[in-house]
């Protein structure tokens, strides 16, 4: 009876590991494939699927047959000791041995390719070239899929990257700096309309920022903000500063009601209670909103396509662009989309918990 | 001599900079530093504000500059008025000390989002140009037109699917994994695609869904094609196939969002009382029965809480359908059209009335959200 139930135990166990694990592989697939698609030769990528770099067997080309002039293409006819029609040969005809007779190009060619099945190894050929022409901004070539090389202007996603630190760095220390001295006020000193005003900014946390766009944008404008960094520090500022100023007032207004007091008895003033006291108990908090805006900021892309535009472009609007203008150069779009991911990727791995902590106290904000 | 000695500051007799310094101290010397520190600062934080707005400096030294005008000038900014303010007689600091904190933040936020409601909604009555009113004109376009009618029925797909979904996807795996060893893995893995951009993610699956078209020697490059291929079935150009299409850029919004799902329900889960499960159990309910008569109703708040979150992101969703498709071939959203209409099409009332009808549809969340915050804060 028991070693039953220890079975059936053990047998359920394997099977939530194997639904997990294929759950995780359906949710892993999708970034191997862009990833290694980044790493091979354009040319490789426009000729077979990404998959191909895992060892296979594949038809490799043996030997070409021209056909000689008198031979009569509209009916059957003879190749390697095998009759068939043109159409035949063109969908390819298999022999007894395993090879296979495919026909080169159309019938003007009068040329016939013999393949055999080979393995092919792992990752025969990868490449960093990809990620050189996208990252630089200097004039590239390729090869595309008939094998034409092609020239074009780089697509600087180097300059970008910048571009986006620009935008992120001062975007995510501004607004929490603005919103902890918030936060102290709204949680620890007493003013009129307290109650008001901060039930408005929870009002505000989940307003979609479209409503603010054409407004403000009117504003940039007459005030020569338009495609600046300022002007979409600001913006960012503005928009994140709800969600800053309700998580950090929840953090600061839980510190003990007694630590305070004992500060104000020993005669120090609100300003350096918030310095000394306030904000260095609340790193836990301020740590959790910077991750969250971080990424955020990263990864937005309407504040930056409508307060930056292509002057002083981010990563997301480069490569947005590069999807829209060169739909089909995976090996441009694949690598720069990873350049684009790699730094939120390793902030986002290396402070996962802080950046939970966040979540949960921010599940109110859409 | 030690150290200590020698530090410390000189008695202030003859000099003359002791002089100086005791003329400080006079009411005429500390109304003129009272005006000279604000003047001085707001002179460097505007050399500062000229310097980013001209923006011709290389970017390194943009940056750099940036990071310390932002950062310092801010906190020189209330560094600078609270002195002033604590300058000023007791009682009135007293009462002017607490706007020196809110005071800025408050200022931001009304300018940013609160007056842009308002200015919204006097534009969604006036024409494209804003020069004259039309009434309910733009409304009428919102809520009756072709354009917008699909832009809806897309949203409700977005909202019912991706919803539920992201969240009955992210329970099931925030439950599965619980039981396993290998929790932490399982979990990081899905949740790793929120560290992803949507113009990311757009890219990662406009390459699954790539098509090559039909041809002899072709093979497809794109995975989803391949399977169907390698199943006998024939390629698809899967984002041209309205309605389908729609349910292909929701997958990746499932493929983003569960993970957020499920790292929220997964901590609510383990708060469930372990005496709770196992009393069920020996009543003899099964895993299945315990789940949904004990796990699920003590996790319902967490839960509503997480599909609102996703409702939202839901309604609001635009950059996936910006990349993947611009909105054409039946996948336009509300938020593309919004987007259309103010910077393609520049008719600034429309893209007003849409902008307000986004808020409508998250009225109730916020409505919600405003009462449960004063009810948990009776006594603020």
């Amino acid at each position: 009876m028991a070693k039953t139930m220890k079975k059936a135990k053990k047998n359920s166990a394997f099977w939530t590991n194997f639904v997990l694990i294929v759950i995780c592989i359906i949710w892993l697939i999708p970034i191997v494939g862009i990833l290694i698609t980044s790493f091979r030769p354009s040319e490789d990528i426009f000729r077979s699927g990404w998959w191909n770099v895992f060892p296979h067997k594949e038809y490799v080309e043996l030997e070409r047959v021209t056909l000689p002039a008198e031979v009569n293409l509209d009916g059957p006819f003879e190749i390697k000791g095998k009759t068939a029609t043109f159409e035949e040969f063109r969908n390819g005809v298999e022999l007894e041995d395993g090879r296979l007779i495919t026909w080169y190009g159309n019938k003007r060619t009068r040329t016939a390719v013999i393949s055999e099945k080979q393995w092919v190894g792992f990752a025969t050929n990868l490449t960093l070239k990809n990620y050189k022409d996208v990252i630089g901004g200097k004039t590239i070539s390729y090869k595309n899929a008939e094998g034409q090389t092609i020239t074009r202007q780089g697509n600087n996603l180097g300059g970008a990257f910048l571009n986006s630190l620009a935008v992120t760095i001062p975007g995510t220390i501004i607004p929490i700096l603005i919103a902890a001295f918030a936060a102290f006020g709204f949680a620890w000193l007493d003013f009129p309309g307290r109650n008001i005003v901060f039930t408005v900014i929870v009002a505000l946390l989940v307003v979609p920022l479209q409503i603010a766009l054409v407004p403000i944008l009117r504003d940039y404008v007459s005030m020569g903000l338009n495609g600046t960094f300022l002007g979409i520090w600001l913006a960012h500022t503005g928009f994140g500063l709800p969600l800053a100023t309700y998580l950090l007032f929840n953090y600061i207004s839980t510190i003990p009601r007694e630590l305070l007091e004992s500060a104000y008895i020993d005669g120090a003033s609100n300003f350096t209670i918030f310095t000394n006291l306030i904000l260095p108990l609340s790193v836990p908090a301020l740590a959790s909103f910077a991750i969250f805006q971080f990424l955020w900021l990263w990864n937005d892309y309407l504040v930056a396509l409508v307060f930056l535009g292509e002057k002083n472009q981010t990563v997301t609007i480069a490569v947005a662009r590069l999807v829209g203008e060169k739909g089909q150069d995976w090996h441009l779009m694949t690598s720069a989309a990873f350049v684009s991911m790699i730094l939120p990727l390793i902030v986002f791995l290396a402070l996962q918990r802080y950046f939970v902590r966040g979540l949960m106290a921010g599940s109110v904000k859409g | 001599m030690s150290v200590a000695q020698a530090n410390k500051p000189t008695p202030t007799g003859n000099s003359a900079i002791g002089k100086i310094i005791s003329w400080f101290g006079t009411t005429l010397g500390q109304v003129l530093v009272s005006i000279f520190v604000p003047a001085f600062t707001f002179v460097v934080l505007w050399q500062g504000y000229m310097f980013l707005q001209r923006a011709n400096a290389p970017q390194i030294v943009q940056v750099i500059v940036a990071i310390v005008w932002g950062v310092g000038g801010v906190a020189l900014l209330y560094l600078v008025t609270n002195w002033l303010v604590m300058k000023l007689p007791k009682r009135l600091s007293r009462v002017l000390q607490p706007f020196v904190f809110v005071g800025p933040a408050v200022a931001i936020m009304a300018w940013f989002l609160a007056i842009p409601v308002l200015r919204s909604l006097v534009a969604s009555f006036r024409n494209n140009l804003g020069t004259e009113w039309v009434g309910l004109e733009n409304y009428k376009y919102a809520f009756t037109d072709p354009r917008m009618l699909e832009t809806f029925r897309n949203n409700l797909l977005w909202l019912v699917f991706g919803t539920a979904f992201s969240v009955g996807l992210g329970l099931l795996i925030a439950t599965l994994a619980d039981r396993t060893k290998a929790e932490v893995l399982y979990k990081s893995i899905i949740f790793t695609p929120m560290a992803i951009s949507f113009v990311g993610a757009g890219v990662i699956w406009k390459f699954i869904y790539t098509y090559k078209g039909t041809g002899v020697g072709i093979q497809e490059i794109g995975l989803l094609n391949a399977v169907v291929t390698g199943l006998g079935g024939t390629p698809q150009p899967w984002l041209n196939l309205p309605p389908w299409n729609n349910f292909f850029l929701i997958i990746i919004m499932i493929w983003l969002q569960t993970g957020y799902a499920m790292v929220i329900l997964s901590s609510a889960i383990k708060g469930v009382p372990s005496e709770l499960l196992e009393a069920a159990r020996i009543d003899g309910a099964n895993e299945t029965r315990a789940f949904f008569s004990i796990v699920v109703p003590y996790i319902k708040g967490t839960l509503l809480t997480v599909t609102t979150t996703i409702v939202i992101f839901s309604l609001k969703t635009f950059d996936i359908v910006r990349v993947m498709t611009g909105g054409n071939n039946g996948t336009n959203v509300i938020a593309n059209e919004f987007y259309l209409q103010s910077f393609t099409y520049t008719d600034a009332g429309k893209a007003s009335a849409i902008a307000i009808v986004l808020l409508l549809l998250v009225t109730p969340v916020i409505i919600n959200n405003v009462r449960q915050f004063n009810q948990s804060r009776r006594g603020f």
